[in-house]
């Protein structure tokens, strides 16, 4: 029963678990998974050679045609290399502490929708083998919380890798890792309440449910990015670039101060499971990102199936975040300390919070149909009052902090 | 918006072309190698046969990396191996170590070593790292030998004396294009290379590299105009 009611939303389940029930989804799990370790696979050699592009370097071009294969070939060797356990090491932590990386960045994934006949007001099911199901592994009614959860879990492998190491440098960079991830977490979280809010549910098959049709003036969809306003979404990108531990934001494995950041002591597979779970949390946060803020796999079907037209969009959406990654790693230079925490306690979280609730505003005056200038006047009015007080606050915590470095 | 401008210029590298050559351009090619690469070295041998090398250990002295050991030995009287008293009875170089700094080249008095454009090593223990006088010395075509993990194309093993007839002796100019070496097994006395007014007319209105033409067997490639002139003084100049 517990696990029924964990899916509970998928019509798969609608006459209770039976064999073929079962049987979909494990097909469906081990699509998933092949589907997803391919796909991070490439995203490694996509982010080499991309980068290498924008460096005017050529990148990987030995292993298989543009060097495609080349990750293989990397991941062979490091199945083949020493595993070393540092003397000093808390090793049942230490072993632990990859897979609490790895398995989180796959269960995220889960609750991703793929594809689905979206297309002319489709509900985003389709047969499979003559069961009406989602083309997502897992439609959990706490939905998008399970995402939060998920990203807060992975924060353990990394900060436990760290310290289970038995090594300063790690250690160091199990700290900045905890602290980054845990204030960026907020943001984030508020972030996504902007897109629960406009959606009207926490599901991620609802969300995209909800941005399938069309949306202002029948020109743009119905997406969460324009109907939230942008904002939530540039500050769910910024955060979730800071949540992965990706440039510019890769303070946790700054070579030039920590080695390598808080996977210094690991080798062989247990690297590779890091190196993995990094790549793989870029594709499954994208996946987010498309689900969240981009209608997910919804979009116009031509021609063909509609569930392919699914899968190509989602594709096509996620790529675009995909890219994105990369050319920021590419352009921007890596954040100092202070400046990350000013960027996220300072301007990300007070910010988000208040659209959050400018949001709600506008939902609530849209119900009770008060005045919307009034009620544009008051946001505004609050949005400026808001703005001066977090100012003048950050003025005078600068002013005290001076005043004990000069007193100190 | 400064901050954005920054992707501009990422994102225009994308359409650049690169300026990195293929190791290898399409079959049976690779890229032109600059004339004075310091690739593996070579024990050069006279016209007649006759190793240069005379033993002196002054490679060894010179080597900066302690690379390479040398023990001479009398030669045998009645079968000598070189044409002076001693000669170079054990002669191995450790390409773990050796920089190729090219300093052996210029220590040396009668020109036996000499560095080619050869730089494809390939070692599975330390011991098969250290070349012996069996790899080292040329054949009796005067040409490298052709070790079996060397992928060897059209003109690879050419230019293996290039320090030599590229440097003025002491850098005075006025020996520019004088030859000051002597002969070699299955090439003859090699001719100078061109002087440095004449390289930069050549060079320079091409641009980036242009010597694709590395046949120098007989004679060199870019002292055409030199050759009569590097040959006429050779004996005359010292």
């Amino acid at each position: 029963m517990t696990s029924a009611l964990l899916l509970a939303a998928d019509p798969l389940y609608a006459q209770g678990v039976d064999l073929t029930a079962l049987l979909i989804t494990i097909l469906k799990v081990v699509v998933a998974f092949a589907f997803l370790l391919v796909a991070t696979m490439l995203m490694v050699w996509f982010e080499r050679k991309l980068v290498s592009d924008m460096q005017n370097r050529i990148g990987p071009n030995r292993a298989g045609p543009w060097g495609i294969l080349q990750t293989l070939a990397d991941g062979t060797k490091l199945f083949f290399k020493e595993h070393i356990n540092p003397i000093r090491a808390e090793r049942r932590v230490y072993v632990l502490a990859p897979f609490l990386s790895f398995v989180p960045a796959f269960l995220l994934f889960c609750i991703v929708p793929v594809s689905g006949n979206w297309a002319n007001g489709g509900d985003g099911t389709v047969e499979l083998f003559g069961r009406t199901t989602y083309l997502q592994l897992a439609d959990p009614p706490v939905g998008i919380l399970f995402a939060l959860a998920m990203s807060s879990i992975a924060v353990y492998g990394v900060m436990l890798a760290g310290w289970s190491s038995g090594s300063k440098y790690p250690l160091l960079g199990s700290v900045r890792a905890s602290a980054q991830m845990v204030s960026y977490e907020a943001a984030m979280g508020l972030s996504v309440m902007a897109v629960v809010l406009v959606t009207g549910t926490v599901s991620t098959h609802g969300m995209v449910a909800s941005q399938a049709g069309d949306g202002l003036f029948h020109v743009l969809p119905n997406w969460a990015v324009f109907t939230t306003l942008l904002v939530p979404f540039v500050i769910f990108v910024i955060a979730g670039t800071a949540e992965l531990n990706r440039p510019p934001f890769d303070l946790v494995e700054a070579e030039q101060e920590l080695v390598a950041g808080f996977n210094t002591e690991y080798s062989s597979i247990r690297f590779a499971l890091f190196f993995l779970a990094e790549f793989m949390n870029t594709v499954t946060m994208s996946g987010i990102f498309v689900t969240l803020f981009l209608g997910g796999p919804s979009g116009p079907a031509p021609i063909g199936p509609a569930w392919l037209w699914g899968c190509i969009w989602f594709f096509l959406k996620t790529s675009a975040f995909l890219f994105m990654f990369v050319w920021f790693r590419a352009t921007l230079p890596r954040f100092r300390y202070d400046q990350l925490m000013d960027l996220g306690w300072k301007l990300l979280i007070p910010l988000s919070l208040g659209w959050l609730l400018m949001l709600a505003a506008v939902q609530l005056s849209g119900q009770q149909n008060w005045n919307p200038v009034a009620v544009g006047a008051g946001v505004i009015l609050m949005f400026l009052i808001g703005w001066s007080l977090l100012r003048s606050a950050n003025a005078k915590a600068r002013a005290v902090h001076l005043g004990e470095e000069v007193n100190a | 918006m400064g901050y954005l401008k920054g992707f501009g210029v990422t994102f225009k590298k994308l359409f650049e072309e690169r300026v990195t050559d293929d190791y290898q351009i399409g079959k049976g090619h690779k890229s032109p190698k600059p004339e004075r690469l310091h690739g593996r070295h070579v024990l050069n041998r006279y016209e007649d046969g006759m190793e240069k090398c005379i033993g002196c250990e002054l490679c060894a002295g010179v080597c900066p990396a302690r690379c390479i050991y040398v023990r001479g030995a009398d030669n045998p009287p009645d079968d000598p191996v070189s044409p002076g008293e001693r000669y170079g009875f054990v002669y191995e170089i450790n390409y773990l170590r050796c920089i190729h700094c090219d300093l052996c080249v210029e220590a040396c008095p009668t020109e036996a070593i000499t560095e080619t454009k050869l730089f494809e090593f390939s070692f599975t223990s330390r011991a098969d790292a250290i070349y012996t006088k069996d790899e080292l010395v040329v054949g009796d075509d005067g040409r490298p030998q052709h070790l079996p993990w060397e992928d060897w194309r059209p003109g690879e093993d050419l230019h293996t004396s290039a320090w030599m007839r590229a440097t003025a002796p002491g850098g005075d100019p006025d020996f520019e294009g004088v030859v000051s070496w002597s002969g070699e097994l299955g090439y003859g006395v090699r001719a100078p290379e061109a002087d440095q007014d004449h390289r930069d007319a050549v060079t320079a209105p091409a641009g980036g590299h242009g010597h694709d033409d590395h046949d120098d067997h007989g004679d060199d490639d870019h002292g055409h105009g030199h050759d009569d002139h590097g040959h006429d003084h050779g004996d005359g100049g010292h």
